[in-house]
């Protein structure tokens, strides 16, 4: 069974800082272009389908912002 | 294993007596830095307080005693500290940080003449401000003077309890004759102690810094029992929370001051000579309390109607306790061994009721009895 | 805002209420990584929280504590560890991690440092380095290297720094290492080692101040930082037999020390009578 990841943010937390979409090894994450009502550029899951998950944006977010929701796909 | 009451009378120095009554007091751990006139403290604890299962710890520096004292406070130990002058010096911004924190603590102060490194063998009273104003803001603490090495015992007993009732650092301040000289010192069967108010809901109930209404003090719970307590540096309120605002600064400073400030009478140990008829009164505390109630009742004997109040509590200063002791006298003397530091709080409280004179002797030397008894005849 | 379904690890110890959202750190910064590294060797070893007491000091690394929804101590700058070393003397049992920034550790903090390694107290000490006092608005510290640019050293910082690992090391330290925010897995496993060694266990992790160290020597944002890290980092087996000349503007990264020598409360208890148990705490 295949393993992917579903990517939840949470937009109070998250500070648009940018880490996550740096060291995400599949390139999954982008900031919106949008700012949210905290001047703030949310981030998101561009290419949701790509994640592994390999939950390096937990581990990286310094915002505890980002949580990663292991899924079973057949 | 060693017993922490040794019972029965004893011929002790002042600091020996004073290390003896911590450990009667409960004392489980002391962390101190050696400094003229108090090292005999450490180094009896050294010996007596591994020997009753507690930890004797020689600090790197006062900074350093201080910390570990307040840190294993919040482990659960009662704590203890011995030092001079200068070493207060050192510890201000933690003696702040214990009045923030509640911290029950006990500091030995065995004053010598300054500043700075002064005469270090010799005795002087000259931080009377220095334990009450020398950390930085608004707090507020407990001190108690010892006339004796017998008071030595008895008061940082006192003291233990104190800083338990008001979870405050409490003082003990004595001066280098106090500290070095030997007497006789009775050691009772039983010493009551004032036990550390736990609190009395369990944690999903407890909210960490409110105060009981009719004590003004938090009750205490320690790391590891489950209570997740916060112990904060920054100004906070109920929850322990850093804040800045100023309903919650304010609130917790002035409960922090009121809490013992309100209670300054209850506070407040005194000995008091011939008052009921005194035309002079004569303030003094410590060692120079000695030479003073020797001249009083010199005085008296030749007919001179003098008084005597010994104050053993310095702070809270007792205001309340100096104006009832004035009586229907109108002249008052305080001798001490400062340039004048009590004779300001004296005249404070009296606020113009009485003639205040001072006879100060800046430290070194002891004011002698004849030389109390001339100062009087010339004001009285 | 729908809400939040699945949440960040981290957040089952995060105390609500101590400002921000989650917290004050500035966006980027590398303190948010490590206090989320903590928790995750606390996690890893199963530590029970109620038994684990967070002391922090002055600055952005000493607001750590005040995240931490169990027993902490917010101390006095610089002084974490004096307080430490008396918690864990009056109760043993207590694991007691310290979170300091780089001046807290090394400035005024140096007393402290110096000592609780000599006396290899059983704590951890975790220096948060980001080169600079941020709290204060971003001016040199002990940690400082050359050249750097602060808001107190204009021209650029000339004088020499320490190296806080080597620092440790010879003043007796049992467990020392040295990473960075970017390097993560390595980060949460010397923190489980410092843990777990009974003794004074020194983590050095090197970590952004985008705001201040970042803007002033123009390293770019948390992220860019965060890729500047691993690329200066050199580990220590390569980096033996450098000079120090040949070492500026690298981090060595690695484990320096572990090593077992007697625990300063265990010393302090042998001074107990015979069979006797103690009454501390």
């Amino acid at each position: 069974m295949k393993k992917r990841g579903l990517i939840h943010v949470n937009s109070t937390y998250c500070s648009g800082c940018g880490i996550c979409v740096e060291f995400c090894p599949r390139k999954v994450l982008e900031l919106s272009p949008e700012l949210n009502r905290k001047a703030v550029h949310v981030v998101y899951a561009a290419r949701p389908e790509d994640c592994t998950p390999c939950r390096l944006c937990e581990i990286y977010c310094p915002e505890f912002a980002i949580a990663v929701e292991q899924k079973e796909l057949a | 294993m060693e017993k922490r009451l040794l019972t029965g009378v004893h011929l002790w120095q002042g600091n020996e007596a004073c290390a003896e009554g911590a450990l009667a007091a409960g004392l489980t751990l002391f962390a101190g830095y050696p400094i003229t006139p108090a090292t005999e403290i450490s180094e009896r604890l050294s010996a007596r307080l591994p020997a009753v299962g507690g930890t004797f710890v020689q600090g790197a520096d006062e900074l350093d005693s201080i910390t570990i004292i307040i840190g294993a406070a919040w482990g659960g130990a009662k704590v203890l500290t011995a030092t001079s002058g200068n070493g207060i010096c050192l510890m201000q911004e933690n003696i702040g940080y214990a009045c923030i924190t509640e911290t029950p603590l006990v500091v030995v102060d065995c004053q010598r003449a300054g500043p700075a490194t002064g005469a270090a063998t010799k005795t002087m009273q000259g931080d009377f401000y220095t334990v009450r104003y020398g950390s930085n803001a608004d707090y507020a603490i407990i001190a108690l003077a010892p006339s004796s090495p017998q008071e030595m015992f008895d008061l940082t007993i006192e003291a233990f309890n104190l800083s338990e009732q008001y979870r405050v650092p409490t003082f003990v301040m004595a001066d280098e004759a106090i500290a070095h000289m030997r007497e006789r010192v009775v050691v009772p069967e039983h010493v009551e102690d004032f036990p550390r108010r736990k609190p009395t809901v369990p944690p999903d109930q407890f909210v960490p810094w409110r105060a009981d209404p009719e004590t003004m003090v938090p009750r205490m719970a320690h790391f590891g029992e489950g209570y997740s307590m916060p112990v904060p540096g920054l100004t906070h309120g109920e929850d322990g929370r850093p804040s800045a605002s100023y309903e919650i600064h304010s609130a917790m400073v002035r409960r922090l001051v009121d809490k013992v400030e309100s209670k300054a009478d209850q506070i407040a140990r005194y000995e008091a000579l011939f008052l009921d008829d005194a035309e002079v009164v004569v303030i003094a505390y410590g060692s120079v309390a000695r030479s003073a109630e020797r001249a009083v009742r010199d005085l008296r004997a030749e007919g001179v109607k003098v008084g005597f109040l010994r104050l053993i509590t310095l702070w809270p200063f007792p205001d309340a306790l100096i104006r009832r002791a004035l009586g229907k006298a109108r002249n008052v003397v305080v001798a001490e061994m400062s340039v004048g530091k009590l004779v300001r709080e004296v005249e404070r409280a009296l606020a113009g009721a009485a003639e205040v004179k001072l006879f100060s002797k800046p430290g070194v030397s002891l004011h002698t009895p004849r030389e109390i008894i001339s100062f009087v005849r010339e004001v009285a | 805002m729908e809400a939040v379904q699945v949440k960040h690890p981290a957040l089952e110890y995060y105390q609500t209420g101590s400002g921000g959202d989650p917290t004050i750190w500035c966006s980027g910064c590398g303190i948010g990584q490590v206090w989320h590294f903590t928790v995750r060797a606390m996690e890893e070893l199963e530590l029970d929280p109620d038994k684990v007491v967070w002391v922090g000091g002055s600055g952005c690394t000493g607001r750590m504590c005040t995240y931490w929804n169990h027993d902490l101590m917010h101390t006095l700058h610089g002084r974490p560890l004096g307080f430490a070393t008396g918690i864990k003397l009056a109760n043993p049992e207590l694991t007691v991690i310290c979170h300091m920034g780089d001046g807290e550790t090394s400035a005024i903090g140096g007393n402290h440092l110096i000592q609780s390694a000599r006396r290899n107290v059983d704590l951890v000490a975790i220096c948060v380095n980001n080169f600079n006092y941020g709290m204060t608005g971003g001016q040199f510290s002990p940690a400082t290297p050359l050249g750097g640019i602060t808001k107190t050293s204009p021209g650029g910082h000339r004088v020499a720094s320490f190296d806080l690992c080597e620092l440790v090391t010879a003043a007796g330290a049992t467990y020392v290492a040295r990473w960075t925010t970017a390097h993560p897995r390595q980060s949460i496993t010397a923190i489980k080692k410092a843990i777990q060694n009974q003794g004074f266990s020194y983590v050095e992790i090197v970590a952004q101040c985008p705001t201040h160290y970042g803007r002033n020597n123009r390293l770019g944002d948390g992220a860019d930082m965060m890729k500047w890290q691993k690329d200066v980092s050199l580990r220590v087996d390569k980096a033996a037999g450098m000079s120090r000349e040949e070492l500026q503007g690298k981090i060595v990264i690695g484990e320096f020390v572990s090593i077992q020598r007697p625990e300063y409360g265990g010393i302090l208890r042998s001074f107990w009578p015979e069979g006797e148990e103690g009454n501390n705490g």
